[in-house]
């Protein structure tokens, strides 16, 4: 009786989280046109969640690359296609990879600094603060910091498959011996550009999603060290639970 | 003791009448009853003290007077208008004429000093950069912070950023200031520079302030009238020497900082001592 009681609890938990988040992203939807007007907070934050990022993006994704090319050719050689090399990991990386690693490392780097500086913000006054200045913090911080993140990651994500090609290229074709032009020329055959817009819907959802919940989770934080805390690694467990699954909803979408 | 240097007491307006009036004010968080029925008026161009005990919602009362939160039942008057009753525009719209002071100053750590004071006028106007740079001085200046623009928040010590919020709240010119525990962990020079500067905005400029605190010593030379709260309730009220010699026990208490009175050295659920010491089964 008492564990139905807890599943029941749970379950109402889930659903107040899933109608709060709602109304947040709405009040924030309502404030957009005049968030959209002042530019200069948008790109201040493209800056702060997408810029500081590149870095950590560009690294990952040379090494993803170097990687996924290291077990494509090990696979492929059994069969004596290496030569589709090139076609295998672009697909990997455009649609599944490329996508997904670069919202999980948005959520655990921008994400986690989102959360923690609204959560801080909160914690130290500053948004009330600020509505007592007669701003409204979720038009002075909650949107700008929202369309920053959710502009960022498809552009992080699309030099990270970018650079990810260029880590299989590396190891694929300097390394082991791939012959160079029918790496590129298969790939560039085999891809189409509804591929590449399927990776680019992926991240453009992906960096709503991880945005939201880093802006959320920060703004309804509690005022503690630890709420701030808690605030942070919710961020990213969240976001990371929600990419994938959404990941394996929109290619389930996306194949039909 | 610190006098106005820079001002006379000859050009304060005279309290013509309230700014802010609480009538009957009711607000509780959960079970645990805030305010039962809590009368208070601020008087325009004054500076009001409001003490009470630690825990006793002098806090939440700020809260109240500026529409953070609503009360159960009750009116809070600012100049005629119900605050409770307001939408957020209007409720915005008020906050323009007011300022408040946090406790911790509550810059805004992504921007330096001289971004914070101009903060306010970028956000609620459309005046030339020019002419905020010469607001935003004139501000730092009446705070003596001049020199300290392009400091960033955390390299400020805690009286520093008191002035800068000051500062800050001074950008508009609101009508009404208050300060919550303003003069809290401040070092004496610090403390002595917060009160001229709540005097100085007060006799040089006629800003209606209240000033929500517990050091006694500080409010007595600065305040015009006080509040004591306790219980929920305004359990005295009057100019400094009054509430010296108030007959009221808390306020007696209070007043003389005693360890013990009506509010309980011993926090109340305890058991009898030694009871509880040669009890078995401890």
């Amino acid at each position: 009786m008492s564990n139905l009681r807890e599943l029941f609890d749970n379950l109402r938990e889930f659903v107040v989280a899933v109608g709060s988040v709602t109304m947040f992203m709405l009040r924030m939807l309502a404030h957009l046109p005049r968030a959209v007007a002042r530019p200069k907070l948008i790109v201040e934050q493209i800056y702060n969640s997408g810029a500081l990022s590149l870095v950590i993006i560009m690294i990952c994704g040379v090494f993803i690359g170097a990687v996924v090319g290291l077990q494509g050719y090990e696979v492929l050689q059994r069969f004596g296609a290496t030569d589709s090399l090139g076609v295998g990991a672009a697909f990997a990386l455009l649609k599944e990879l490329g996508p997904v690693v670069t919202a999980l490392l948005f959520a655990g780097r921008a994400g986690t600094a989102l959360a923690s500086e609204i959560g801080l913000m909160r914690a130290t006054d500053q948004l009330t603060a600020m509505e007592m200045m007669a701003v409204d913090p979720i038009l002075r911080v909650a949107v700008p910091r929202f369309l920053g993140g959710a502009i960022s990651l498809p552009l992080l994500a699309m030099i990270f498959i970018g650079i990810a090609l260029y880590g299989v290229q590396l190891v694929a074709v300097q390394q082991l011996g791939v012959d160079a032009a029918s790496f590129w020329s298969q790939m560039r055959a085999a891809v189409s550009l509804d591929d590449v817009t399927d990776g680019l819907v992926k991240s453009c959802v992906f960096g709503v999603l991880c945005s939201l919940i880093a802006v959320y989770e920060g703004y309804t934080a509690i005022p503690t060290a630890e709420g701030v805390g808690r605030a942070t690694t919710r961020t990213v467990v969240i976001s990371a639970v929600i990419v994938l699954m959404v990941n394996y909803m929109l290619s389930a979408v996306m194949l039909r | 003791m610190v006098q106005p240097d820079t001002t006379s007491p000859q050009s304060r307006p005279a309290a013509t009448d309230n700014l802010v009036e609480i009538r009957d004010v009711h607000y509780s968080v959960g079970r645990r009853a805030i305010f039962s029925g809590l009368n208070l008026s601020i008087p325009r161009g004054r500076i009001t003290a409001v003490m009470g005990p630690s825990g006793t919602g002098k806090t939440t009362l700020m809260r109240l007077i500026t529409g953070q939160i609503r009360p159960d039942s009750g009116q809070i008057l600012f100049d005629g208008t119900d605050v409770s009753q307001l939408s957020q525009r209007d409720l915005y719209r008020l906050r323009l004429r007011m300022g408040m002071l946090f406790q911790n100053g509550a810059l805004l750590t992504d921007m330096d000093v001289f971004e914070n004071v101009a903060f306010p006028l970028r956000e609620h106007t459309d005046l030339p950069d020019e002419l905020i740079r010469n607001i935003v001085l004139t501000k730092l200046q009446a705070v003596g912070l001049r020199g300290a623009a392009s400091l960033t928040p955390p390299e400020l010590s805690g009286g520093m950023a008191r002035r800068v919020a000051l500062a800050r709240a001074m950008a508009t010119d609101p009508e009404m200031l208050i300060y919550d525990e303003p003069f809290t962990g401040l070092d004496p020079i610090s403390m002595g520079m917060i009160v001229r500067l709540v005097r100085q905005m007060n006799y040089a400029l006629g800003i209606t302030s209240i000033v929500v605190s517990h050091d006694v010593e500080e409010l007595a030379i600065l305040a015009d009238q006080s509040y004591l709260i306790a219980g929920g309730k305004v359990v005295a009220s009057g100019t400094f020497v009054e509430l010296k010699d108030h007959p009221s026990e808390i306020v007696h208490q209070f007043m003389n900082g005693l360890a013990d009175g009506p509010v309980a050295f011993h926090y109340s659920p305890a058991p009898d001592y030694f009871t509880q010491l040669l009890a078995d089964d401890a």
